[in-house]
């Protein structure tokens, strides 16, 4: 079987595979938020970049190749990984004290797995109103990363499109489909693929809130690298 | 609001059928659609949407992509200045001022009659005679004062644009320099018919000796790519043409199309033979619209002339024709991936490679992408050979390169060059004197100083799309880099997080030194910044966007070092700033309304 090195170690991989599938079958982790082992690669988070061969790479996005060398766990790799997630986090407003997704949320886990210890570059504060429209649920829209998992959910697996991106540059933004904006004027359902896949906490199921305590939550107990290893290998 | 009264849905519904409803043809139907009101009012979008059987959603998405789509009113005369900072070296800002206060409006917002909006937009390429502005897409260049106040009053007499002089709209080709491309006079088809005599296969073996090599900044081999094109399996093969020109300080393309238009489809029908491609498009930058009926009736000449439509020049199975796709104000679309999104009606953002155009292009079919230059050039090559033009140029860049030369020069312009020539040559040439730095391939280029000026402009030392922007003595440095930083901040698609959130970032960090609240920490997280972009980013334009500012920090460093409070941290906030709201909403500018003062009156 082919393989290549990441960080020394040999990794087998079949042709067409990407770099981050290989690893993490493997038994490596390679950080990610935008992929997801059901959809295409989408490449815009960059959290998986690597260097391959010297250069820099989506792992997502990237097909392996026989005999590359991958530099993934370096100080280097971890260091530019820690800035895009503090990127993410001032560009958006995420509160994780009150945020009913703390503890579930993969930016918050990835802010720990990768030592984020303050949030370095200055706030952005956007404005972005929360569309509570829905009977079942929530959107807020502050927290959102643009990872765009519920829009392709929402065409390819749901039918129904409720979701796209508008705008441009750090403008971007969510809407829904309805001309008046509002979730509840869309066909969307609290049982759609895309109401359960939002990696952050934009898209919150009303109802009691904090039904699983704060402690017991998916990355209370193990890191996010655990949970994604035990998942995909 | 607008004062229009709202208009019936016939003429949308025309301009449904006209595109036969077509998904693909989105953009394209905004645009059209938009000429109705101005802007597209939600139901607009909903009608739209429903029409071609695409989600609401994905409408508004593209419609929120695009610089000129607009989903709020606009004034039924609607001016952008165009901001490069060649036009703001020539005043630019002075004269908006100007305008918006003779007109009694503010930039960015609508006249309260609705009579007209004013803004500013990014280069319109006519950085040789400008300052320049577009009111309703046309352009109008070489402003003063004078110019703004003719146009203020007959923006207020509402005259329309059929009756305004018509040499405001007169644009200058200024070709001061001509070699091999500008001094081709060529009958309509003679290079068509020459590479048609030496059979597809011929053809592309001159191609490949003739080493060219992509003018539109990369650089890549034209023939090795075409090859690709015509050996990938999907038989419906196409060839587009770029003439998005949005690098700032470039305007070759813009000089090409109004001046030899045939060069350049022969250039594209000539691709078509060796790739063996039936369909072509030119995708127009939204700045150039007012160049479309002119082209589209060079196209329907040479579709008499049998050089377009089917079995061009008698050849059985040699069938091309070509359309004609507008931008809308998208830097981003020039990438070529984010071009062919743009192509099939969706938003500008690049793909993943691979796959690569050349297998998997518009809708999947094998494309060949190449510039307005690079096309024009293939008529030299099928006209004179390949082994004739390779011979031009220097070892690795054969042939001539189109230079567009705009800032603090006697002469700008258009200037052809032999690949080699010299930096202080071309200087010469157009006539700068203490030139402190030159700005070769536009913002995303590379900014020489005086000590590089024995450089020479080729793939293998300066490469350049053609851009060539000088700045005397007189000029910051910083300023340069800033209005660059501003510019890739306004153009990133938003989609890779580098990109989007760094240029946002990078832009703040410029200003907090423009407002003298620098200190040295900046100076480190600027550069910090400068290599996650480069090295994050999904596309080109990520990747370029701190080039000015990696330039100017290392060679004109005492610029930014003049602009920092000499502490190791200093922060960005300014409260007196933040009450400037506040002012405004209580009409107050007294001294008690202003921090300092107020606590100098305290004390
Ligand atoms: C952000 C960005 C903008 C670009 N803009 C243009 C453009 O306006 N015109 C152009 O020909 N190429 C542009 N390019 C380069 C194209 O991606 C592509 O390389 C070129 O069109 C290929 O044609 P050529 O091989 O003839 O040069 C741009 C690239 C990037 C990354
Ligand atoms: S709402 Fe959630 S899933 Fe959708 S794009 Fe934003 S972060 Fe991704
Ligand atoms: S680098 Fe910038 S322009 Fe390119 S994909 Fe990323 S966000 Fe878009
Ligand atoms: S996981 Fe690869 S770019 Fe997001």
């Amino acid at each position: 079987m082919k393989q290549f090195l990441l960080d020394g170690q040999p990794v087998p991989f079949e042709d067409g595979q990407s770099i981050l599938e290989a690893a993490r079958q493997a038994g490596h982790y390679i950080p990610s938020l935008c992929w997801h082992k059901d959809f295409p690669a989408h490449g815009s988070c960059k959290l998986c970049i690597v260097k391959a061969a010297g250069r820099h790479v989506s792992a997502c996005a990237t097909p392996a190749k026989e005999g590359w060398e991958v530099e993934s766990a370096t100080p280097e790799m971890n260091g530019e990984r820690r800035a895009l997630l503090q990127m993410l986090f001032v560009e958006g407003n995420h509160f994780c004290p009150s945020c009913e997704k703390s503890g579930n949320c993969e930016l918050q886990a990835l802010g720990y797995e990768y030592e984020m210890l303050t949030s370095r570059f200055r706030h952005f504060y956007p404005d972005r109103p929360v569309d509570a429209s829905h009977p079942d649920v929530l959107l807020d829209f502050n927290r959102c990363i643009f990872c765009e998992l519920c829009v392709r959910a929402s065409r390819d697996v749901d039918g129904k499109a409720v979701f796209a991106l508008t705008g441009r540059g750090i403008n971007k933004h969510l809407v829904v489909n309805a001309e008046s904006g509002r979730l509840g004027d869309t066909d969307f359902s609290k049982n759609d693929l895309a109401a359960r896949i939002c990696p952050v906490g934009v898209i919150l199921h009303k109802g009691p809130g904090f039904a699983v305590p704060i402690g017991e939550r998916t990355y209370d107990g193990q890191t996010i690298r655990e949970q994604k290893l035990k998942e995909e290998s | 609001m607008s004062a229009l009264p709202p208009s019936p849905a016939a003429p949308l519904e025309a301009l449904l059928r006209r595109h036969g409803h077509d998904p693909s043809a989105l953009l394209q139907i905004l645009i059209e659609a938009q000429d109705i009101d101005g802007w597209l009012p939600a139901p607009t979008l909903t009608q739209i949407a429903a029409a071609i059987k695409l989600p609401r959603a994905r409408v508004e998405g593209v419609a929120g992509f695009y610089s000129f789509l607009y989903d709020r009113p606009v004034g039924r005369y609607r001016v952008l200045f165009s901001d490069n900072i060649t036009d703001r070296m020539l005043g630019n800002r002075a004269l908006m001022d100007a305008l918006c206060r003779k007109l009694w409006v503010e930039p960015d917002k609508v006249s309260e009659d609705g009579l007209v909006s004013i803004a500013t937009t990014s280069c319109t390429g006519l950085c040789d005679q400008g300052p320049a502005l577009l009111v309703n897409g046309r352009a109008i260049g070489q402003l003063n004062h004078r110019r703004i106040n003719e146009i203020a009053e007959l923006i207020r007499q509402q005259r329309p644009l059929e009756q305004w002089p018509t040499e405001y709209f007169q644009i200058d080709d200024n070709i001061r320099r001509r070699d091999a491309l500008l001094q081709l006079d060529m009958l309509p088809g003679a290079a068509l018919a020459a590479a048609v005599a030496r059979g597809r296969e011929g053809w592309l073996a001159e191609m490949q000796a003739s080493n060219l090599r992509g003018r539109g900044g990369a650089g890549f081999a034209t023939a090795v790519k075409w090859a690709s094109a015509r050996n990938a399996t999907e038989v419906r093969k196409v060839v587009v043409c770029n003439a998005d020109e949005g690098e700032p300080g470039t305007f070759k393309d813009r000089v090409l199309l109004n001046t030899c238009a045939d060069l350049v489809f022969e250039g594209m029908t000539l691709a078509a033979w060796a790739v063996g491609a039936d369909s072509g498009f030119l995708y127009l930058r939204g700045e150039y619209r007012y160049l479309r009926p002119q082209l589209e009736a060079v196209l329907a000449r040479r579709r008499a002339a049998g050089l377009l439509g089917k079995g061009i020049l008698g050849e059985a199975g040699f069938d091309f024709d070509i359309a004609i796709h507008l931008g809308a104000g998208a830097y981003v679309c020039g990438e070529e991936t984010a071009l062919l999104e743009s192509l099939e009606g969706k938003r500008g953002t690049p793909r993943i490679r691979p796959p690569f155009p050349v297998t998997h292009g518009y809708l999947g079919r094998p494309t060949v992408v190449n510039n307005v230059e690079t096309l024009a050039k293939t008529c030299l090559i099928a006209l004179e050979g390949g082994t004739a033009f390779a011979a031009t140029g220097t070892a690795q860049s054969a042939g001539t390169k189109l230079l567009s030369i705009s800032g603090d020069c006697a002469a700008p312009g258009i200037y052809e060059y032999p690949f080699g020539v010299s930096i202080a040559r071309i200087l010469e040439d157009c006539g700068a004197s203490d030139t402190q730095a030159v700005q070769v391939g536009g913002a995303a280029g590379i900014c020489l100083a005086a000590y590089e000026f024995q450089r020479r402009i080729a793939y293998e030392d300066v490469p350049t799309a053609g851009a060539f922007m000088i700045f005397d003595g007189s000029r910051d440095l910083f300023e340069v880099a800033r209005a660059f930083v501003h510019f890739f901040a306004h153009e990133s698609c938003g989609f890779c997080t580098p990109c989007r959130v760094g240029t946002a970032l990078l832009k703040g960090f410029m200003d907090k030194l423009n407002d003298g609240h620098g200190a040295k920490a900046d100076l480190a997280d600027i550069d910090w910044l400068d290599r996650l972009l480069k090295n994050a980013s999904h596309c080109g334009l990520g990747s370029a966007a701190p080039n000015p500012v990696i330039d100017t920090l290392q060679k004109f460093r005492p610029a930014y070092e003049r602009r920092l409070v000499s502490l190791d941290f200093e922060p960005a906030f300014d409260l007196d700033a933040a009450l400037a709201e506040a002012r405004q909403l209580t009409a107050r500018d007294d001294p008690g309304a202003h921090l300092q003062t107020h606590e100098e009156d305290g004390r």
